[in-house]
């Protein structure tokens, strides 16, 4: 007997004070668009809150945007608070104003991936899509 | 003949035809429709003379790090020929936070400069003569508390306010449609709006209290006629909240400024500076009749589109950045930002905000397109656009008014909505490869080649939070206090709010202290989530 593969949850969200959210808002639709199951937390999030509603919903996978420069201070301080909570195994990934020298720090932090300003949505589906085979 | 495509469109999606002749024109007079320059309804510009007489102002948008840091830059860009300034503040200073603030975290200093006290404000300006150079600050939701302090800085130095020339952004309704920094609800936002302008029709006679801007709708993914229509129809909704307040329409509406985006479409961005003004000119003659022609005048500045520019190749920024400065120009902007090619990544460095301001100078003094008015009037085909485009923004006019005005419209998410599906539209036309972008869907390269960036260091954050420490334990804490007791005594009775908040400033009270007062008294907003 076969398991139908529960359905991708993702959380798609803004986290810190910036307001740019015409990028995250066309990830989000292309995502649903592509059959997964997106919670979108709105503007204006702590690292606290995107943590609490990511356990919360139960979701795989974490996606940000951060087009405010402060990356370097928000990306580490959601996957401490994850680790801290018992939700590591939960994926972070994002996008934004991210300089292309602050990504191999990232990464080694434990963001699984970033993209690149102009990355085809294509790219940021299959993406999440592949996130199921790792379950 | 084949062509290339089987449909030309504008960046906006309208239809462009293989040539255009007096057939399109047909029902436009040159009289009424297009007029001398000056003259209603400014179609060709609001001055006789445009650039013949006075160049548009240079004015880069400049802001990070600390207020030492910043000031530091303002003073090379005047060294380097610039003739105005534009402050860019922080995010949290744009939110109303101080830097020590827990949600400031990680963000101090880093879109731009970080403004928490009168203190902080006067050292972004030391050494720099207030009555001499004109100051845009680009500030919203807490707009009023950064006027209060610049005034507070002039009053210390000695300069009549009757002498201080620039703009406060203070431009709300297109926060909650597209930009997001807003503190309250709209209704106190509006009322806080509207204590601006009157206080600045009183008092500040050279200030604009206002940049009722397009800009940010625009990079936020709508069209050149959404832009054109949203902003404009949130500048009727600034002067009726004026006029109802009890304000003489020529009393004010002579210090409105407008700010608009200059994208890629050449010929459409040029129609759209002719349009907004002639739609300006006849709404305003329509609704109010002023008495006096400058309140008929839509005066702005442009900022080339931030949104069009790309990490790839970033050189060729510069290109992209020419070409829309060149329509503004041939728009008839009265001012000008030109993005730097690094800031895709990362706030501009030195070297390439001057080529920037390069650029500027450049086409005032090399193209020779400075000499005569509106250029391109009588155009066929920008004629043609320009009656498009308005006629696109009085059908947005409409469905405004259906939806009951601009802040109805916002609460059910209405403009947000519309400019999210252009947005899509655009993006589906770059996937589809049917609009290219030169170095991201052709003429890719593999190794780009990349461009020193600007840093912003922690130690900026840590300055600042050190900084207003000390300011807390130096004040008079009574004195604090009670500025901000008379604040919110004056909020809760709808008394112009600008001389409490100057004597709270005064009083040291700081930025977070100051809006954390008013949302006692005036709530906060949470927007309406459109997906």
């Amino acid at each position: 007997m076969t398991v139908a593969a529960a359905p991708l949850r993702i959380l798609i969200g803004k986290v810190g004070l910036d307001g740019h959210d015409r990028g995250v808002k066309l990830v989000a639709r292309a995502l649903r668009d592509a059959g997964i199951e997106i919670i979108y937390t709105g503007l204006h999030q702590s690292p606290e809150q995107i943590v609490t509603t990511a356990i919360q919903e139960d979701v795989q996978a974490i996606g940000l945007s951060i087009h405010s420069g402060a990356h370097n201070s928000l990306f580490p301080r959601i996957l401490g608070l994850l680790r801290e909570q018992g939700a590591g195994d939960i994926v972070l990934f994002g996008g934004g104003i991210i300089p292309d020298e602050d990504v191999p720090r990232l990464k080694a932090a434990g963001v699984q991936m970033l993209f690149r300003p102009a990355t085809p949505m294509h790219d940021i589906v299959e993406f999440v899509n592949g996130l199921r085979s790792e379950r | 003949m084949n062509e290339r495509k089987s449909r030309f469109t504008s960046l906006s999606g309208l239809d462009i035809e293989r040539c255009y002749g007096p057939d399109h024109l047909k029902g436009w007079s040159a009289e009424q429709d297009l007029g001398q320059p000056g003259a209603f309804p400014y179609t060709r510009g609001c001055y006789p003379h445009m650039y013949r007489s006075r160049l548009w102002t240079m004015r880069q948008f400049a802001g990070f790090g600390s207020a030492d840091d910043t000031n530091t830059r303002f003073k090379y860009l005047l060294d380097h020929g610039q003739t105005g300034l534009s402050v860019a503040f922080d995010l949290p200073t744009l939110m109303g936070l101080d830097s020590d603030d827990p949600l400031a975290r990680g963000e101090v200093g880093y879109c731009g400069v970080a403004i928490s006290s009168l203190a902080d404000m006067e050292r972004l300006f030391d050494g720099i003569p207030l009555d001499q150079v004109t100051t845009s600050m680009t500030i919203n939701g807490p707009a009023a508390v950064l006027f209060a302090m610049y005034l507070a800085v002039a009053e210390k130095r000695g300069i009549p306010f009757g002498r201080l020339g620039g703009t406060i952004q203070n431009d709300i309704l297109k926060e909650y449609i597209a930009q997001k920094e807003w503190l309250f609800p709209p209704e106190p936002h509006l009322a806080l709006i509207v204590d601006t302008i009157g206080y600045c029709a009183a008092h500040v006679p050279k200030w604009h209290p206002i940049s009722i801007s397009g800009y940010h709708i625009r990079e936020a993914g709508s069209t050149a006629i959404q832009e054109l229509a949203f902003t404009l129809y949130n500048g009727l909704t600034y002067v009726e909240a004026a006029v109802k307040s009890g304000l003489e329409v020529d009393a004010f509406a002579p210090q409105l400024s407008f700010f608009f985006n200059v994208h890629n479409d050449f010929f459409e961005e040029i129609a759209k500076f002719r349009a907004a003004r002639r739609l300006w000119a006849r709404e305003m003659e329509r609704r109010y009749h002023p008495r006096n022609p400058r309140s008929l005048q839509l005066r702005c500045h442009a900022q080339t589109a931030g949104c069009s520019l790309t990490a790839q190749q970033p050189m060729n920024n510069v290109v992209r950045t020419t070409l829309q400065a060149l329509a503004a120009v041939l728009g008839g902007t009265q001012s000008l930002h030109t993005n730097s090619m690094d800031e895709t990544l990362a706030l501009p460095t030195e070297e390439a905000v001057k080529l920037a301001l390069r650029t500027q100078q450049i086409i005032a003094a090399e193209s020779e397109t400075v000499n005569t008015v509106d250029p391109l009037g009588g155009s066929y085909f920008v004629e043609t656009l320009t009656n498009r485009l308005e006629e696109g923004a009085l059908e947005l006019f409409r469905k405004l008014d259906g939806l009951g005005g601009m802040v109805s419209a916002i609460e059910r998410g209405f403009p947000q909505r519309e400019i999210l599906d252009a947005s899509q539209r655009y993006q589906h036309e770059i996937e589809r490869q049917e609009r290219g972008i030169v170095g991201v869907t052709e003429h890719r390269e593999q190794d780009a080649r990349s461009i020193p960036i600007l840093k912003i260091g922690p130690e900026v954050e840590q300055d600042q939070v050190a900084r207003l420490s000390d300011l807390r334990k130096s004040r008079d804490p009574f004195k604090m206090a009670g500025s901000l007791e008379e604040l919110q005594e004056m909020a809760s009775c709808h008394q112009n709010l600008m001389p409490p908040l100057i004597e709270a400033v005064k009083a040291k009270a700081t930025l977070g202290e100051i809006c954390a007062a008013l949302k006692e008294v005036y709530g906060t907003y949470h927007e309406p989530v459109v997906l």
